[in-house]
């Protein structure tokens, strides 16, 4: 099993996130993340999906079925060493007077913020890798975990490439909206 | 990313009716009076239906459009599966219409069949006010939701101003790229709203691009293999049908001398009596035509998918072949089985590019030499021929009613099937040399498709006679759809082929239960007793399903009942069928029930396997090819 970052970039229309997820539980894929929002352009939706798949026939596979979705207008993997991505985490920690600065002090080695403050808590916000965040919370666990709250993961290639463009411009001639158009050409 | 995902160029508007209708002026109308006229100007001209609630404002400028016409089925059912008969038998887009819930969940069995075998079919829904959808609203139901994962596509419309938009896209999604049905769910408050109409609307669908030009490359390279193998197979499946490439199809074989098997949705794209056809592979397939397959050093698969009905045990499938793949979905390439060389294409596209390149290899000097290919091949078909017992009581044999249907058949005839026992004989006994005359529930098994499905071909092509070749059990589901032909001038015959019993899982049980008939006997024989089990083979005569009696059934429903019970009156009783052409014609067949499929590869085993009859396994001369 290998794990695999998919971006897939959709019109923003109501219910293409059920048509997304039903593909993946209809067809039996195994999805470890989804995440979905809005993109620079209105009319676009972009979703990242991470999937665990036995070989490149299965990968294969689930980007075909992703691409046959007609509100789906481009699918791309993106490489661990291509991208950046990201994922965000809000952790409520047990800590009180005794203990709240060493709770204080790994939020700083992993670069956390603190966001709330109680007399027995610390809520921690971190983003990251996802290993990355697996080893702060790993390190919190000894305090206590009160509450843990994960986003799925988000991603986007490094240089100076766009999706969004090669999307839009990919499916041009019969245009998503005007706007769009004229997005990709004067970005 | 794999290439087979970049795809290219734009979607195109569906093709118009006629030039001259290709622009129209705005005109002021409510979305009702715009989805009549979209479906009009879309094409369609016989639509099946049942009117209701939410969809009763569409109903009423229907009654003035001299374009379409309206048949009212008797079940939603009937409209789905009617559609689907239509649009085979005409190659054009069949539509069904039906009101919100009920209406639309009865629509559901017909569109999932349509998706299994991709069939053109656009399905027209209506759908509580838009302010009242969420809050269970009576008849609601979210079919748009319930039918995402058995259609092409669908659509939701709560905008008049959507309305004529959303039925272009439908019609072009339906029959463009790999057919299928879209579903247009549209809310009683947009069918009410008033609306200006003006056609042709602008395609938006960025995200749809079928590619139908296969590419040159794999082309080649196919044909180069096509050339060099010494064991060959074109396994043809229903996308050659669809893609109207039969001729296309011949011309290549008879360039190659490759044996052809044509699955059962493929049944006529190659005329069935030509030198090169095995006969169809699978479960219930020839014993040549499986074990060409299964003995192959390369399978060309044109539109067919590797379905495990056509695979048995798919890793014992097959074992020596390379595979070229060639198929207008790129989704189907090395989803069960690896293609070597894959092609997305258009099959009609494929296969002449195809013909062209073997002309090319051909010129070079490189022509294939099956001549030990075709020895093998003439042995398996000389000694496993299709064939069947006479039963030794006197009674009629079922596949000796199928045969003598086909045989006595007026030329051209179209033949529908239910699924079952009696589906495969009429694969295997019935003449099909013809493409578009032999329509099927392939993916879905849907019992109850034939009636229904003759029904709309019929209605598609009213020069043809049409024969709907049903089991007893399939009848029972879907035989209420004779009044609508009665009712509509739709004259179909029916042959029953009553074995009062549900005959393929009868076999199943007959061969993999111990001849436990636990709930397959429909008969009202001695035997079926309350718990609705039989005591086995021979235990008592059957006389065939006589409640209901299908004579009186179908007199009751406006048809001609007639009945045969032995072979001396066979020929005169389908002679009588065939020269009643004002009335629909339903004749009980009273058959054997102890008729079994043979070949049969048991379910989930290899093909390798497969029984010519009861505890007979082929003999391939294994040794001599090891």
């Amino acid at each position: 099993m290998s794990q695999h970052t998919l971006s897939v970039l959709v019109e923003n229309t109501p219910g293409i996130l059920a048509r997304i997820a039903a593909l993946f539980s209809r067809r039996g894929f195994n999805i470890d993340s989804l995440a979905v929002g809005t993109t620079e352009h209105p009319d676009l939706s972009r979703v990242t999906i991470v999937v665990r798949v036995d070989d490149q026939l299965s990968l294969e596979q689930v980007t075909k079925q992703l691409n046959k979705l007609v509100n789906v207008l481009k699918v791309a993997e993106l490489e661990a060493a291509g991208a950046v991505q990201r994922e965000l985490v809000l952790v409520k920690v047990r800590a009180d007077n005794t203990i709240r600065s060493q709770v204080l002090e790994i939020a700083e080695l992993f670069r956390a913020r603190t966001v709330d403050v109680a007399p027995d808590a610390v809520t921690l916000e971190a983003t990251g890798a996802g290993d990355k965040l697996d080893a702060m919370l790993r390190m919190l666990a000894q305090f206590g975990i009160k509450e843990l709250v994960q986003s799925g993961v988000i991603a986007i290639g490094r240089g100076s490439r766009s999706l969004t463009e090669r999307g839009v411009r990919e499916t041009r001639p019969v245009g998503i909206t005007s706007a769009a158009t004229r997005t990709a050409q004067s970005a | 990313m794999p290439n087979a995902v970049q795809q290219a160029p734009a979607a195109r508007l569906p093709r118009m009716r006629a030039p001259e209708s290709a622009a129209t002026p705005s005109e002021s109308m409510t979305g009702a009076q715009s989805l009549i006229r979209s479906l009009e100007e879309a094409g369609a001209e016989t639509v099946f239906g049942i009117p209701g609630g939410a969809i009763l404002p569409a109903y009423d400028p229907m009654m003035d459009s001299t374009r379409l016409r309206h048949v009212l089925v008797r079940h939603e059912q009937g409209a789905g599966h009617a559609a689907t008969g239509y649009a085979q038998a005409t190659g054009k887009v069949g539509v069904c219409i039906a009101t919100s819930g009920p209406g639309a969940t009865n629509l559901v069995t017909p569109i999932a069949d349509a998706h299994m075998d991709s069939v053109p079919l656009v399905a027209i829904t209506g759908q509580v006010p838009s302010r009242a959808i969420g809050t269970d609203a009576f008849q609601e139901a979210d079919i748009v939701g319930i039918t995402m994962p058995i259609t092409k596509h669908n659509f939701l419309v709560t905008s008049a101003e959507d309305i004529p938009r959303t039925i272009a896209q439908a019609f072009h999604l339906a029959s463009t790229g790999r057919p299928g049905p879209v579903l247009v769910d549209i809310t009683k408050d947009a069918l009410q709203a008033q609306t200006t109409f003006s056609w042709p609307p602008t395609a938006q669908l960025p995200g749809y691009r079928p590619r139908t030009r296969p590419h040159p490359r794999q082309v080649r390279e196919a044909a180069r293999l096509l050339t060099c193998a010494e064991r060959p197979v074109l396994y043809v499946g229903g996308g050659v049908l669809k893609a109207g490439a039969s001729a296309e199809l011949r011309d290549l074989a008879e360039l190659t001398g490759v044996p052809v098997v044509t699955t059962l949705m493929a049944l006529g794209a190659f005329p069935g009596s030509h030198p090169q056809h095995l006969g169809m592979p699978g479960m219930h397939g020839d014993v040549a035509a499986v074990a060409a397959l299964q003995k192959a050093d390369l399978i060309v698969a044109l539109g067919a998918r590797f379905d495990d009905r056509v695979t048995g045990k798919l890793d014992s499938f097959a074992p020596y072949a390379k595979v070229v793949h060639a198929d207008i979905d790129p989704v189907e390439i090395s989803k069960n089985r690896f293609a070597d060389v894959p092609i997305v294409g258009d099959a009609r596209e494929v296969i002449s590019a195809l013909a062209a390149a073997v002309r090319e290899e051909h010129e070079e000097g490189n022509a294939g030499d099956h001549a030990a290919w075709w020895q093998d091949l003439n042995r398996w078909r000389d000694t496993y021929p299709r064939g069947y017992d006479l039963p030794a009581d006197g009674m009629l044999s079922p596949q000796q009613v199928i045969e003598r249907v086909g045989q006595l058949a007026p030329e051209g005839t179209l033949f529908a099937s239910g699924v079952g026992q009696h589906q495969m004989w009429a694969a295997q006994f019935l003449p099909h040399e013809e493409p578009g005359t032999w329509f099927n529930s392939g993916g879905a098994g849907t019992m109850g498709y034939s009636v229904p499905a003759a029904m709309g071909a019929k209605a598609g092509r009213p020069d043809r006679t049409v024969w709907a070749i049903d089991g007893d059990g399939c009848f029972q589901m879907t035989n209420q759809e004779l009044v609508t032909c009665a009712l509509n001038n739709i004259p179909i015959k029916v042959a029953v082929i009553n074995n009062g019993a549900l005959g393929m899982v009868r076999q199943w049980q007959n061969l993999f239960y111990g001849a436990r008939f636990s709930n397959t006997v429909l008969h009202d024989g001695a035997t079926n007793a309350a718990t609705g089990s039989a005591r086995g083979v021979g235990s008592a005569a059957n006389r065939g399903t006589r409640v209901p009696d299908f004579v009186l059934l179908a007199e009751a429903m406006g048809c001609v009942g007639l009945r045969c019970e032995n072979p001396d009156e066979l020929d005169a009783v389908i002679d009588k069928a065939n020269s009643i052409n004002d009335r629909p014609v339903v004749v009980d067949f009273i058959v054997h029930e102890d008729a079994m499929v043979w070949p049969m590869v048991p379910a989930g085993t290899s093909n390798d396997d497969i029984m010519a009859a009861r505890d007979v396994r082929p003999d391939f001369g294994d040794a001599a090819d090891d």
